[in-house]
């Protein structure tokens, strides 16, 4: 079983108490209804799927119910990091280069 | 909020906690029972049973709020991840022998959520009430049913369906938290080292009881 680390109950805790919450910092626009149709979808369907490094929101929704952001590798499924949302997109990862 | 206007104006009994009595029928000759009443489960290394009726709320409040409503309730709200209080007086169900006194605890459920337990009747709605604070407490005392889970082999049967560490290392005496067990979610506290007191949602509480009964088999 997957460990991960939640930022808010500072603890490796078992996967199944987590929810995986869709990417993250994704900013809403502030005047939504403004958005042209382009920039809405966009903003509303389009997403990376990169293979390799993303960051996440994940929700530990059986624990402290608290929402956070995580790094993660799709590709070994490697959590590199989980930070408190809010936090700014962490510049430096862990074990990785450059 | 729970602070109505309305609400305080009713008529309130001592207790939010509905005790069913021998006897007590009504006009109808209903009488209310508790979800899990009488069920029990031994073996040589467990106990499971049915714990007793309890008030509970769940406490929601930012942390200006806390000194004044640890205050009202008797108990200092604790702030560190998977934390519990225990009240002064009376001694809280499951902690006998403990030295831990306290017909009330609270456990840490989240940075600003907490789940209070009263299992001597008291009234922990009507206490926060007097904190003239900001934060919301709501009545959960019927959503809830705890089991009470003890023995040398106490860890060993919640471990069938926790996929928590509950070694006394990570899991120590008085930790809390909400997890989940088999296929529902659970709040765990334990009481003591060899005692676990679980709370559950009252509709899943039969499942529960036959899940740790079930897994108690498997240790003798």
């Amino acid at each position: 079983m997957l460990l991960i680390r939640c930022p808010y109950c500072e603890q490796e805790l078992p996967e199944i108490e987590f929810r995986n919450a869709g990417e993250a910092h994704i900013a809403r626009p502030t005047h939504i209804a403004d958005e042209t149709d382009d920039d809405f979808e966009k903003y509303f369907f389009i997403r990376t799927n990169p293979k390799g490094i993303i960051y996440e929101r994940w929700r530990h929704v059986h624990g402290c119910a608290r929402f956070f952001n995580a790094v993660r590798d799709t590709v070994t499924d490697r959590f590199l990091l989980t930070y408190k949302a809010g936090e700014p997109k962490p510049k430096r990862l862990p074990g990785v280069g450059k | 909020m729970a602070k109505s206007e309305k609400a305080s104006k009713a008529p309130r009994s001592a207790s939010r906690i509905d005790r069913p009595q021998e006897g007590e029928g009504g006009a109808h000759g209903l009488r209310r029972t508790l979800t899990l009443a009488g069920r029990r489960k031994k073996t040589s290394r467990v106990t499971i049973e049915a714990a007793g009726p309890a008030s509970r709320i769940s406490l929601r409040a930012p942390a200006e709020s806390l000194a004044a409503l640890s205050r009202a309730l008797g108990v200092k709200l604790p702030e560190q991840p998977m934390g519990s209080a225990f009240g002064k007086s009376g001694d809280f169900a499951g902690t006998k022998g403990t030295g831990k006194g306290g017909g009330r605890a609270a456990l840490w459920l989240g940075p600003d959520e907490w789940l209070v337990i009263d299992t001597e009747g008291g009234d922990p709605i009507a206490d926060c009430r007097k904190a003239k604070v900001l934060h919301s407490a709501v009545d959960i005392s019927h959503r809830q049913v705890a089991i009470d889970v003890s023995g040398a082999g106490a860890a060993d049967v919640l471990s069938a369906g926790c996929p928590r560490d509950l070694s006394l290392a990570v899991f120590p005496v008085g930790a809390a938290a909400r997890t989940v067990m088999g296929k529902i979610e659970i709040v765990l506290l334990r009481t003591a080292e060899d005692a676990f007191r679980v709370e559950c949602w009252r509709s899943f509480s039969d499942y529960a009881f036959t899940f740790l009964a079930e897994a108690a088999r498997d240790v003798p």
